[in-house]
């Protein structure tokens, strides 16, 4: 293999760079990105860059002698259309076509939207830089009336940096409890405290049927009839992998690229990673996306290996691992929580916000989960077991 | 310099974080191989406390996003982290832990 391009400037994109590089590629390295800017820390985003305390600038993941002695070429501002296996092609929106021997897929995840709000200004997305600074602008634009569509972590991140700003947040969301699925019942009920907790108004239950407002947004109309009051509303409901670019290549498409647990595609010369990528995961027990900044970190690796041997590396060995800061409260998450499981608090106490908690199946943990405990947190996310063994012991 | 504790109360494999009569919180380390060892205690990445991290020889890995630190000289070894925290000096007196914080800039 003497050329290698990588599909996706984000961190999954880069550290598949690195790891080229780190297993020993000397060939070619090509960069395809669709936004302009070199790799960047997606995290602070809907946090501390949303709030206006830390500039681009600060969120750079590389620096120039790093990128020296990378060696690739970072190209930018222009996404990938299509990719032809037996060509060994990869098309770029602008027409170009690259003559490639592997392929790394990392073009990641678009946030879903609400065709209700299509072309109404106000409404937003938060994914890219570009997305925080168009809202960032809003927020700090005197003192709108802030919705947001969806109590799962961005959603509560971008309502709790709102509410820091000083403005008056309503949280809408669809489920009963929020991020049940994620944290089980009573830890869902208690990510919906933190926004009582702080008199951020959060309705549960609640669908969104519409919009008013003709160029400009101005209320947000609920199932139950009522209508928001709204001068920005920000929706975050969740993100549809970008695999739009990979229909008709022979890349196996499901809700992501369908992988094995090194990575590999179903196309030779392939690979994929971070949240696009669909492999089977020991700790959910089946095939999962996960869409985690550590994953983008450690799965390259095994992606890398992959590509490069022609055979299928071993996958990361540790728990899927998630962070979110909302409400002066830091929330780690490690593992999987199976339906149905409770966590057990070890250390700590719900009700001041400070605690570590595991999920148990037949005894075994499965997963952790803490609010400001990241000492405990550390010591009990080394002693995951995957969900599987659990069951099989 | 300041008494910190006594070396009973910094067992090997613990770590204690100090935040009174110091310019910035500072982070000591009693390895398992029985050095003590004295860092800036917040992350040269983010807000994350090393206090906090997991001990790994003479390495500190950080809670947050798992940034590997030299206790011996205060440099990452990996990403995301990529600049140093300062160290500062740190000894054992007469079963007291005893520290001299540095000023100025990481090594
Ligand atoms: S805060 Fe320490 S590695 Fe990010």
């Amino acid at each position: 293999m003497r050329s290698v391009t990588v599909v996706g400037a984000s961190l999954a994109g880069l550290s598949a760079v690195r790891a080229l590089r780190a297993e020993g590629f000397e060939g070619d390295i090509t960069v395809v990105g669709k936004e302009l800017h070199l790799p960047y820390d997606r995290p602070p985003l809907s946090k501390d860059f949303l709030k206006g305390d830390v500039d681009a600038g600060s969120l750079a993941l590389s620096e120039p002698d790093e990128y020296e002695d990378l060696e690739a070429t970072w190209l930018l501002g222009e996404g990938a259309v299509g990719l032809d296996p037996a060509a060994r092609t990869v098309t770029l929106s602008g027409g170009r076509e690259l003559r490639t021997d592997g392929v790394v897929i990392a073009t990641g995840a678009t946030p879903r939207t609400l065709p209700a709000a299509d072309g109404l200004a106000g409404v937003h997305t938060l994914r890219t830089l570009d997305d925080a600074l168009a809202l960032r602008a809003e927020l700090r634009d005197g003192m709108p009336r802030v919705v947001v569509i969806g109590a799962g972590f961005i959603g509560a991140e971008v309502a709790s940096t709102a509410h820091r700003l000083g403005l008056h947040v309503t949280v809408v969301e669809a489920q009963e409890v929020p991020l049940e699925r994620q944290l089980g019942r009573d830890m869902g009920r208690l990510a919906a405290a933190l926004h009582s907790d702080h008199g951020v108004d959060l309705r549960c239950g609640t669908g969104v049927t519409g919009f008013s407002g003709d160029r400009r947004v101005t209320g947000v109309h609920l199932a139950d009839g009522r209508v928001l009051p709204a001068d920005v509303v920000v929706i975050g409901v969740g993100v549809r992998p970008a695999t739009d670019w990979l229909i008709g290549s022979g890349v196996d498409l499901d809700d992501g690229v369908v992988c094995d647990s090194g990575c590999a595609t179903a196309v030779p010369g392939v690979v994929a990673v971070g949240d696009i990528a669909r492999c089977p995961n020991p700790f959910t027990g089946r095939h999962a996306r996960i869409e985690h900044w550590s994953n983008a970190n450690e799965q390259s690796r095994t992606a890398v290996r992959t590509l490069l041997s022609g055979t299928s590396a071993a996958p990361p060995a540790t728990a899927p691992y998630f962070w979110s800061d909302q409400y002066g409260v830091r929330i780690q998450l490690a593992g999987h929580v199976p339906a149905g499981a409770e966590a057990r608090v070890v250390e700590g106490d719900i009700d001041s916000r400070s605690f570590a908690a595991v999920y148990e199946v037949a005894g075994a943990p499965v997963a952790a989960v803490a609010m400001n405990r990241p000492k405990l947190f550390n010591r009990l996310r080394r002693r995951l077991t995957p969900a599987l063994a659990a069951v099989g012991s | 310099m300041i008494t910190v504790c006594r070396i009973e109360d910094l067992p090997p494999g613990e770590s204690i974080r100090v935040t009174e009569g110091v310019p910035a919180p500072v982070a000591l380390f009693h390895t398992e191989e029985g050095e003590v060892y004295a860092i800036d205690d917040t992350c040269s990445h983010q807000d994350a406390s090393l206090s906090d991290g997991w001990l790994e020889g003479c390495y500190v890995e950080c809670p947050l996003h798992a940034a590997f630190f030299d206790l011996r000289t205060g440099a990452p070894t990996c990403a995301p982290a990529k600049f140093p925290v300062r160290t500062h000096q740190v000894s054992v007196e007469n079963g007291h832990v005893l520290l001299h914080v540095s000023v100025g800039e990481p090594a």
